[in-house]
């Protein structure tokens, strides 16, 4: 919401610094989002016309010369044409900063120089006209600030951001009445009562849909003169992004923006029979508003109807062409009205249409205020019509939705202290209150207020307040929202502050830790976290070939309702379309072998309240085989104290069919590892091979491995023994190691393969894979007859699988 | 005799000296120690030296050139293994600036790593980490948070909705806010609570530099006896001077959110003065503490929340939001 602080200043007496004032509205929750200066330019002053010329090389420019009051003849050149020499102009001087930012130099066109600049009355910051040079009046002294000419003094503009609990701080007078609380000064409050001075003359109205309608009141206008508004008037609109329009348009605008009363007028001569209906809208009906855009309506949609029951408007929200005022209106009759806000959102939120109004009514304006607000529009039209007749027989009809009057609540003075932690006695507290509008009296001690403490004897204080609520804080209802309030205008920065002593000893759960380690485990391994989109489109799962069908039903997706954009619709059911999308991203950047892993969550349509969601982990190397994965795997396994068996015999969907596996813990499917499918890293157009791990960590995170245990480390040196053996491709090299390790018995210390071999000379389907075993004695350096047994009982193990020691 | 024995001391003095390597000088030393070796030759002539004085004098110019021969041998060695170390050495001279391939070491996201600070400060204040899910109930993330179907505070979370057959439709969400888990936090444990809630979020917004429609945030909840605005004033002052470090202030702007009462904004002041805008918090709205289960009669409390994306990018002044969230190895190994 903008506000002057000019207009401002009508209502409470206000600092002269600005910054005061910037700073009190963000002490009252009223921040000002933006602030900027209006008025005259510095540095533009008044010029007269001496001459112009046209120069033969610029048709679109013309040459004039003006004297600016110092008998000096200054040469600008000028794109406009609507002055004529004799005029009074303003001219911006050079070094002048225009309100665009532009600052006026001398650089000239043809090589001439440009003593300045002649201004529009945008350029200026004067509202939209830009069709040519602003005239001044030809009276005007030369070479004084344009602003003299015109009436225009300095202002401050300040646009506030106004939260859904402050709808009276969208008029002038409820940020007025904010200000004068803090400063302790008082608020001037316009006006209030209407002065008849005519016959009667009535608008009746009919509310059909009371629940929709609280109260509509009409007033009669005549001898209005349609004409061009006060010019202080346009100039306080004008500040705050109004444009006037004519006098009966600008005042009905500015007592809006004052009291934050919405407010029409109907011209009473094209408005049929002479009354009004307001009644939801039938289905099939529609309206043209005064936007000339055809609305359809529905039958939540509120309408005022003319005497005919034609729709003349959208309830609080815009009016229509067919009765609306123009040049030759004599007589109107004034509409301020209270909607139910609720209705007036649905409304707006249907059909997209917002106003200065519908914003108004949809947070909730005063319904006691449409008294005050016919006075002021009176008072304010009779500025610019001398001859403007009230006519008595105004309507004021109400309905069932208007709020009550005497809305109220009480206030134990004890809760203030514990819930803001000031110790405030009840009498501070009514000083905060009252001033804006919360009036408070003590609460009878019989009364059903609880925590009724202290309040009891005669000229004590009061444990208990009644509050009556104002009428403009439709918000405010219950002990909360006043302690709020209280809270508020005592500032919040005064309140002392404490760190609370937390009795809990502070501590990540022993899963946060976990998964800590575990990112430490990869970044250690050389990756790197990303973190991709979470959203993919049905193609990214089918390009990932995870074996889910997009397109099933039931669904094996989850699907997002309302997505951002059209085909991103889909929640990720796999981490691994997101890193194949980065490796496919990074290689298109030349960044070929990325290694990088996302710990984050999946998930899949599930029976229960919510759907299946899993936290999972994901590590691509990208330009590595599949044993570089395993290898990983392994590394993150002894990290986290966690185990599985490698299982080939069905490889997981998207994987490479002869290099991967699932991970299997007992039954349950840890995760995979091993290669992506060619025809899937086709699908992503990556050249790399790709080699992943994947793991639910719902169990890894949760899994509570045992203490690594101490083994004694012998003090005798080691005998190391490599041994050969060939053996049947299908036979998994896991078994061998196993056989190798249950062979070699107590004395095997450590077992590594460090070559595995497939050549002709082995037979097809057959290799031979190489071992080293570090063999040792916790108490003996260890014989050659030591190692020839382990030899020999190793071999025998090895046999039972069919290998053959090579060599 | 003596003249042989220093002719024999002499030759062999000389072949120790003329040896140029170790290698060399072994084979000296094998020659020199060996039953031929002119000196043990000698010695075995001594018997037949006519008088004892002949032998004694005889044996001890020989004891004293064996003795010399010996030292010398030693003597040359420590110099050749020396000057072949040297050598080797000197031959091994590396360039230490130029090697090839440095090792990768992995970088966590900036915004994991905020993450985590944040974590540190928060148990360090004694606070606990809570966690919940992020497909959302709409009770837990509005209804819950008094925010009835139709109040009008919902339009401007630009909910994304889910399609899950397990509730009716329209009410599983993306959560737009960690909030949530307060509630679930107060339902699953009585109070005192002190814990903090980090976690992705969701809101309906395109992306562009300075917004993301998948987010981060972290939500802190305190319930006890006895809690006021004073201590929410309080424990944001400690964490902005935990967290931004010494010289940074921080201040609660009245304003307005439905699960807090009093609400406020709260910001922070760099060393040079700027304030920035940080975040959301109040005082636990009554209401949201009776659907967490707790008696507002009996206790109170505070609740804050801001974007920890906004702390990553503030921290490395990350120009635009987007490049976080891309996977590009180059962002993730600036950090």
């Amino acid at each position: 919401m903008k506000v002057s602080l000019s207009w401002l200043a009508d209502y409470v007496e206000l600092p002269d610094d600005a910054d005061l004032v910037v700073a009190a509205l963000a002490d009252l929750g009223l921040p000002v989002e933006e602030r900027w200066a209006t008025g005259p330019v510095p540095g533009v002053v008044t010029a007269r016309v001496v001459r112009t010329e046209r120069h033969p090389d610029a048709a679109k420019v013309q040459r004039v010369w003006v004297d600016a009051g110092d008998g000096l003849e200054r040469h600008v050149w000028c794109g406009a044409s609507n002055f004529a020499a004799g005029d009074v102009v303003p001219l911006a001087t050079l070094g002048t900063e225009m309100p665009d930012g532009r600052v006026i130099s001398a650089r000239g066109i043809l090589g001439i120089d440009s003593d300045g600049m002649l201004c529009s009355a945008r350029e200026l910051g004067l509202g939209s006209d830009h069709s040519g040079i602003l005239v001044l009046p030809a009276d005007s002294p030369l070479g004084v600030t344009y602003g003299d000419a015109v009436g225009l003094a300095t202002d401050t503009v300040v646009d506030i951001d106004i939260t859904r609990n402050r709808p009276d701080a969208y008029g002038v007078v409820g940020v007025a009445r904010d200000l004068a609380a803090h400063f302790g000064v008082p608020l001037r409050l316009p006006d209030a009562t209407v002065v008849v001075n005519g016959p009667a003359r009535s608008v009746p109205v009919t509310i059909v849909d009371g629940d929709r309608c609280g109260r509509f009141t009409t007033v009669v206008l005549s001898g209005i003169a349609v004409g061009p508004g006060a010019g202080w008037m346009a100039t306080r609109l004008q500040a705050v992004g109004q444009r006037p329009i004519n006098n009966v348009v600008d005042v009905s605008n500015y007592v809006m923006l004052e009291l934050n009363q919405p407010n029409h007028t109907y011209d009473l001569d094209l408005l049929r029979g002479a009354a009004l209906r307001v009644r939801v809208a039938r289905a099939g009906e529609s309206l043209v508003t005064l936007d000339e855009v055809t609305r359809e309506l529905t039958a939540d949609d509120l309408l005022i109807c003319d005497g005919d029951d034609v729709a003349v408007g959208l309830a609080g929200v815009m009016g229509a062409e067919n009765s609306a005022i123009s040049a030759t209106t004599d007589t109107v009759a004034l509409e301020v009205a209270w909607f139910e806000p609720g209705g007036i959102g649905a409304t707006v939120s249907r059909i997209g249409l917002r106003s200065d109004a519908s914003t108004r009514f949809e947070r909730g304006v005063d319904p006691y205020g449409p008294d005050r607000a016919a006075a002021r529009f009176v008072e304010l039209l009779a500025e610019t019509c001398p001859d403007l007749v009230v006519h008595a027989g105004a309507v004021d009809e109400r309905a069932a939705s208007l709020p009550s009057p005497q809305r109220q609540t009480t206030l134990r003075v004890a809760e203030v202290e514990r819930i803001v932690g000031v110790p405030l006695a009840a009498a501070e507290i009514t000083a905060l209150l009252d001033p804006i509008g919360f009036t408070t009296t003590p609460a009878s001690v019989d009364g059903e207020a609880p925590g009724d403490g202290d309040g009891g004897g005669g000229g004590e204080a009061p444990g208990v307040l009644r509050v009556e609520l104002p009428s403009w804080r439709p918000d405010c209802n219950t002990e909360i929202d006043v302690i709020e309030e209280v809270a508020r205008h005592y500032g919040y920065a005064r309140v002392p502050r404490l760190v609370p002593l937390s009795p809990l000893h502070g501590h990540l759960t022993a899963a946060q830790q976990r998964r800590r380690a575990l990112r430490r485990t990869l970044v250690g391994l050389g990756l790197s976290e990303v973190l991709p989109n979470a959203f993919l489109a049905a193609a990214d799962v089918e390009r990932a070939g995870l074996g889910i069908d997009t397109s099933a039903e039931p669904p094996e997706v989850l699907r997002i309702t309302n997505p951002i954009v059209h085909g991103e619709d889909v929640l990720r059911p796999s981490l691994r379309p997101g890193l194949l999308g980065a490796i496919a991203l990074n290689a298109n950047r030349r960044r070929p072998g990325v290694a990088l892993f996302e710990i984050g969550h999946v998930y899949r349509p599930g029976p229960g309240e919510l759907p299946d969601e899993r936290e999972w982990v994901a590590i691509a190397l990208a330009g590595r085989e599949a044993p570089a994965a395993v290898e990983v795997w392994r590394a993150v396994a002894e990290a986290m104290g966690i185990g599985a068996r490698i299982d080939q015999g069905r490889p997981p969907a998207g994987l490479h069919a002869t290099r991967a596996a699932t991970l299997l813990a007992g039954r349950d499917t840890l995760g995979v590892v091993g290669e992506v499918a060619p025809e899937v890293l086709a699908a992503y157009d990556i050249d790399e091979r790709v080699a992943v791990v994947e793991l639910d960590l719902s169990g890894v995170l949760k899994a509570e491995p045992k203490a690594a245990r101490w083994r004694p480390t012998s003090k005798h040196p080691s005998s190391d023994l490599d041994v050969a053996f060939v053996l049947a491709d299908d036979v998994p090299a896991e078994k061998l190691e196993k056989a190798i390790r249950q062979g070699a018995g107590a004395l095997l210390n450590g077992v590594e393969l460090f070559d595995a071999y497939r050549g002709e000379s082995l037979g097809e389907g057959r290799r031979s894979l190489a071992y080293r075993l570090r063999l040792q004695a916790l108490d003996r350096t260890l014989s050659d007859a030591d190692v020839a047994a382990v030899l020999q009982a190793v071999t025998a193990a090895a046999a039972k699988l069919g290998a053959e020691r090579r060599g | 005799m003596i003249s042989d024995i220093d002719a024999a001391r002499a030759e062999a003095l000389a072949q120790i000296s003329a040896a140029t390597t170790t290698t060399e000088l072994d084979a000296v030393a094998a020659a020199l120690n060996g039953k031929r070796a002119p000196l043990a030759v000698l010695k075995t002539g001594l018997g037949a030296l006519a008088t004892p004085d002949d032998k004694k004098l005889a044996g001890q110019a020989l004891n004293a050139a064996q003795q010399a021969v010996a030292t010398e041998l030693t003597g040359r060695r420590h110099e050749l293994v020396a000057s072949e170390r040297a050598r080797r050495v000197e031959a091994e001279r590396l360039d230490l600036t130029e090697f090839v391939r440095p090792a990768r070491r992995g970088h966590l996201h900036p915004v994991t790593q905020a993450w985590e600070r944040l974590e540190d400060v928060f148990v360090g204040l004694g606070f606990t980490v809570a966690e919940g899910p992020e497909v959302e109930s709409d009770w837990y993330n509005f209804e819950a948070l008094n925010m009835s179907p139709d109040h009008p505070a919902r339009n401007e979370f630009d909910t994304l909705f889910v399609d899950h057959r397990g509730a009716p439709p329209g009410t599983t969400v993306l959560r737009t806010h960690t909030s949530p888990v307060q509630i679930r936090a107060m339902l699953t444990a009585a109070p005192p609570l002190y814990l903090v809630a980090p976690g992705r979020v969701f809101r309906r917004d395109t992306p562009d530099a300075t917004h993301m429609p998948v987010f981060h945030q972290i939500e802190g909840l305190v319930v006890d006896r006895g809690i006021t605005l004073g201590h929410l004033a309080g424990t944001i002052q400690a964490f902005t001077e935990a967290f931004f470090g010494p010289g940074f202030e921080s201040r609660l702007r009245p304003s307005y959110f439905p699960f807090t009462e009093p609400s406020a904004e709260f910001d922070i002041r760099t060393p040079s003065g700027d304030w920035l805008e940080l975040g959301g918090c109040g005082m636990v709205h009554p209401d949201v503490l009776r659907a967490g289960g707790v008696d507002p009669a009996e206790w109170s409390g505070f609740a804050f929340g801001f974007g920890i994306d906004r702390m990553a990018s503030e921290r490395h002044a990350v120009g635009d939001l987007r490049d976080m969230y891309v996977g590009d190895i180059e962002f993730a190994e600036q950090f």
